[in-house]
């Protein structure tokens, strides 16, 4: 159980790197939502369901899977309603051709 | 165990470091709301981490909770107030 949860932690952490990294590196504000939306939502998820495991069978561990739900649902909303507040107020997408911005 | 924890929670901080910069160096105004809903939701993760480390779990996972609704309805809120806005806000 143990080496179990370890491993669901470790890719979990894995994961938010990899989204911070696609936050920094990434050329326009469209693509930064896509390191946001997703990477960091996977890796919430896996690291919450290693520390479940690492909890027990006890009530905390039920209040973890309810935090697990939660960031599920409202992380890609919140990204989605700031990605859709970027479009309708102008912000223009990045072109190869037209580098910087 | 509580080392991998211990030394997993350093390093969910220095991201929050790394997450910090685009929300001080971004060129327009969403970058920088989405560098905020990072760090909300890397600090949610250190919260929990935490309260591992000091074995007083139980509450540290409501402030958890909490926590992961304010940050929700904060880029809620925000998002439906930029967009309002016609002009390119910076």
């Amino acid at each position: 159980m143990t080496i179990l949860a370890a491993i669901f932690i470790l890719s979990g952490v894995f994961f938010m790197t990899v989204s911070c990294l696609g936050l920094i590196r990434l050329p326009d504000f469209y693509s930064r939502t896509h390191a946001v939306g997703k990477s960091e939502t996977l890796g919430a998820i896996l690291l919450l369901i290693g520390l479940a495991l690492h909890n027990g069978f006890v009530l905390g561990s039920l209040k973890l899977l309810i935090i697990l739900v939660f960031v599920a649902i409202a992380n890609p909303t919140a990204t989605h309603a700031i990605c859709r507040a970027a479009l309708r107020s102008g912000l223009q997408l990045w072109t190869r051709s037209k580098p910087g911005s | 165990m509580t080392s991998l924890i211990f030394g997993i929670a350093i390093f969910v901080a220095l991201l929050i470091i790394m997450s910090l910069y685009r929300m001080v160096a971004g060129p327009t105004l969403f970058d920088r709301l989405l560098g905020a809903g990072l760090v909300g939701t890397k600090g949610l993760i250190l919260l929990i981490l935490i309260g591992f480390i000091y074995e007083r779990i139980n509450m540290f996972i409501d402030l958890a909770i909490t926590y992961a609704l304010l940050n929700f309805v904060g880029a809620i809120v925000l998002g439906k107030y930029f967009e309002r806005r016609r002009e390119m806000p910076r």
